[in-house]
């Protein structure tokens, strides 16, 4: 097995969709959110849309990590990253988010030593490698991301490196999924639950939105089959009209989540009492910062940032769309002012916000589909 | 049928790594500021440009060629150097007579890796029959120029019975792909060293001559455009033909051939293979009733084993293009802004 | 958020217990176990990778009983009750049971 392929295996997805339609009732509209940006880029890159019967809609959720980091946090990463000495690196996904004064490559260009690194251990190494500069590791991410950041923080500590620090802007999931729900213009009847986030929290977090909220929530995996299988799970609980969390993830998902990752992170981390979330506000207990005994580590501790709040333009509606009030393409901004080459706001920065991945992936697609329709298309059958 | 009559003029107040990749920063670099000041009225850009000398019809073409590192599984910067260039031409329908070499060393630079490189230029030019007939050296300071920097200009005659333009390309059209994809660039990833990964794979790096002389032999005018997705990779050529004649174009997801470990390399990074560089790929557009015996015949030519049709011109989506999964889903690819970056999320 | 990807473990490195040499697709890499040194992987068990680390070892049978019951799909009433939802074994009713006590908490 390689637990990818079989997992992608056309018959069972023709099998799942058929399934996924056979439970549909057709007099009701479903709105199924799917928290995870990870959900919405395989929801995208597999065409799992053109799949579903039209009163399923799948409403992208607000687990985009470089979204919702507000631009006045890259500004101070970015001041930083000017310090003489200083090599700045980050997780790719972060070189192309855009500061009051440019994005990392753009100060890469201007003569700053950024590098992209596929590990927090990598920077470590990096560290390790160049010990007359200054690593600081800009990290972000959910809960999955974090216990690695803490765990190479305790490799740092116990290696007594002088040269490194972190950035922390890891922020929490739970929190973010109460913000959709206290919003008074939520629609959503059931949610696609992330399955990275889960292998190390599990799923037992989620209770309160099946018991308070009455919100079925499905656990899921990334593979088309997954995210599929999931919908029929939450099909017939809302068929049978119940409320519970289910776990449709269970190869890589452990019920209790990953018991050494949460001491990892409570080792080094805390939780700070609010941070701001582009699109969301400020929400109380939602991120995590270094604790005291690892301060030498703390980027914040050992520089001084300028902590300036950027908000974003008024007319930059990624708040409603977040919420799944409104679709990416009816905000006035959407293909005008606001593409991923020229990114106004925070959907648009990475390319699985919800506004990104519409653009790059949907636009356009309405015609072609209709045209392909009614003009089949033979490709692949030339025989030799 | 060409489209850049919308002239994109370049506001970047600075030259970013970007406009160099290949994507749409290049584009607009290029339709924005080199086009409007060099070429006057607007036109697609092609691999090579027709020149007429004294009734002669020439095709030239340049390159430049900077990677690090400079030697990797498969090659190295001087073989990319010659069988770039070649490829420009072939892809324009010419065939390479004779190529010109300037270098750009850095101070400081060993004697052996600079001779390595020569000796590397020389093997690639007679295996892909052209003569390189002279060149330029230039040094500058240590730090500069990555150690090398290759820039070949190439010159050659039209192959008969071609006539490549974006213009020529119909709906029906098919779309022939030489092999797979990714290779290059993920090799090239690897060799870096950043990201620790190791993998048993190779550049692909090759001269397209051969295939591109089979199918004129097989099909002559039925070759309606061809490209080699270097920087950028298919998305990025097939987006320029899309936007150039104004078509949409059509891919079946499973018939692109993807190396296992092109295949994984770009699942862990989070890249599509569609995006990644190669160098000894070529992308062909042939009229719908001579598709069979064009694949035949680069599949008959060595190193054409591998070839496949692997979609179709049609009118929408107009001006992009579609990939369809094998259970009927489908997603737009778009070229990218810049080169792409691995992802964690 | 979360790109992880399932590698075959193929190499534990003796000179440090805490890498191993996983594999993608014929990519390998030297992955960090710290976050399963609860319960480490051996070589030949499948782990997910995210961002260099282990995150949790993927269960083979998990995987088939999630496909066999895919296959399924579509089949009688009878067959589908008989394969019991979403899962086989004891784990599917531990888990129903935690979801249960979960549900009817405050």
């Amino acid at each position: 097995m390689r637990f990818v392929d079989e997992f992608r295996e056309p018959e069972l997805i023709t099998r799942t969709a058929s399934e996924i339609r056979r439970l549909a009732d057709a007099k009701r509209h479903y709105r199924f959110m799917e928290v995870c940006g990870g959900h919405t880029h395989s929801i995208y890159r597999f065409g799992l849309k053109d799949l579903l019967p039209s009163n399923i809609e799948l409403v992208h959720g607000p687990g985009c990590p470089v979204c919702v980091l507000p631009m006045g946090r890259i500004d101070d990463g970015l001041s930083i990253a000017e310090q003489p000495g200083v090599i700045f690196a980050a997780f790719g996904d972060m070189m192309r988010v855009p500061g009051t004064r440019g994005t990392p490559l753009e100060y890469k260009a201007r003569g700053m030593d950024v590098r992209i690194v596929y590990s927090p251990s990598d920077a470590l190494k990096l560290a390790r490698n160049n010990p007359e500069r200054h690593v600081m590791f800009f990290a972000i991410g959910f809960e999955t991301t974090a216990p690695s950041t803490a765990l190479t923080l305790m490799r740092a500590k116990a290696e007594r490196l002088r040269n490194f620090s972190v950035f922390c802007n890891h922020v929490t999931i739970i929190p973010a999924i109460r913000a959709i729900l206290d919003s008074p213009d939520m629609r959503i009847d059931a949610f696609i639950g992330p399955g990275h986030v889960s292998t190390v929290i599990g799923c037992r977090p989620y209770g309160w939105i099946a018991s308070n909220e009455g919100k079925p929530i499905v656990v899921s995996g990334f593979e088309p089959l997954d995210i599929l299988q999931s919908i029929v799970m939450l099909l017939r609980q809302l068929n049978e009209n119940q409320k519970k969390v289910e776990n449709q993830y269970k190869r890589a998902v452990p019920w209790e989540g990953n018991r050494a990752a949460l001491k990892a992170m409570a080792e080094v981390f805390e939780l700070r009492p609010y941070f701001e979330w582009r699109g969301l506000g400020f929400i109380s207990q939602s991120a995590l910062r270094i604790r005291a005994a690892y301060a030498e580590f703390d980027a914040e501790h050992r520089f001084s940032v300028p902590g300036v709040r950027v908000t974003d333009p008024k007319a930059a509606q990624c708040g409603e769309v977040l919420k799944g009030v409104l679709k990416p393409a009816q905000c006035k901004l959407f293909g005008k002012e606001c593409t991923p080459e020229h990114p106004i706001g925070a959907l648009m920065v990475s390319s699985e916000g919800s506004c990104a991945a519409y653009y790059n992936y949907e636009h356009r697609k309405t015609q072609a589909l209709t045209y392909l329709s009614q003009t089949p298309v033979s490709i692949g059958e030339t025989s030799v | 049928m060409t489209s850049v009559a919308n002239k994109i003029r370049f506001r970047d107040p600075q030259v970013e790594m970007a406009h160099g990749a290949g994507g749409k920063a290049s584009r607009r670099l290029i339709d924005g500021l080199f086009a409007p000041i060099l070429f006057g009225a607007p036109a697609p850009l092609g691999d090579a440009a027709h020149v007429n000398v004294n009734g002669t019809c020439v095709a030239m073409t340049t390159d430049s060629f900077v990677v690090r590192p400079l030697r990797f599984p498969g090659g190295s910067i001087g073989e990319l150097a010659v069988n770039g260039t070649v490829n420009d031409l072939a892809v324009s329908g010419a065939k390479a007579q004779a190529l010109v070499v300037s270098y750009v060393l850095e101070a400081g630079l060993p004697t052996e890796i600079l001779e390595a490189e020569i000796r590397a230029m020389a093997a690639a030019a007679a295996a892909a029959g052209v003569a390189i007939v002279g060149g330029d050296t230039k040094v500058v300071e240590h730090g500069k120029a990555d150690q090398m920097y290759i820039t070949t200009a190439g010159i050659g005659h039209l192959i008969l019975g071609m006539s490549i333009s974006p213009a020529a390309v119909r709906c029906g059209d098919k779309i022939l792909l030489s092999g797979p994809i990714g290779d290059h660039g993920i090799t090239i990833l690897l060799a870096r060293g950043e990201l620790d990964l190791v993998a048993d794979l190779r550049s692909d790096t090759r001269s397209v001559l051969p295939f591109v002389q089979a199918l004129a032999e097989a099909v002559g005018a039925g070759v309606h455009w061809m490209r080699d997705p270097t920087r950028g990779g298919v998305a990025t050529s097939l987006n320029e033909l899309a936007n150039d004649c104004g078509l949409g174009i059509v891919l079946s997801e499973e018939s692109i051939p993807v190396r296992d470990e092109v295949r994984g390399a770009c699942e862990l990074l989070g890249l599509d293979p569609l995006h990644i560089a190669n160098e000894g790929q070529f992308l062909v557009v042939v009229a719908a009733r001579q598709a069979e015996a064009a694949l035949h015949a680069v599949r008959a030519t060595p190193g054409g084993r591998e070839a496949v049709i692997i979609g179709e011109i049609g009118e929408q989506p107009a001006g992009a293009v579609l990939v369809k999964t094998l259970y009927g889903g489908s997603r737009i690819v778009d070229m990218l802004v810049g080169d792409p970056l691995p992802r964690i999320c | 958020m979360c790109l992880a990807i399932p590698g075959k473990v193929v190499e534990l490195l003796p000179e440090d217990r805490s890498l191993a040499v996983v594999d993608v697709l014929g990519v390998r890499r030297k992955v960090d176990l710290g976050l399963l040194q609860e319960d480490p992987p051996l070589a030949g068990d499948w782990v997910l990778i995210h961002v260099g680390f282990a995150m949790s070892k993927i269960g083979e049978a998990d995987a088939l009983a999630q496909l066999r019951m895919l296959t399924e799909l579509g089949e009688s009433d009878a067959a589908r009750e008989e394969v019991q939802g979403y899962g086989l074994g004891e784990e599917e009713a531990d888990e129903e049971a935690e979801a249960a006590e979960s549900n009817a908490g405050p």
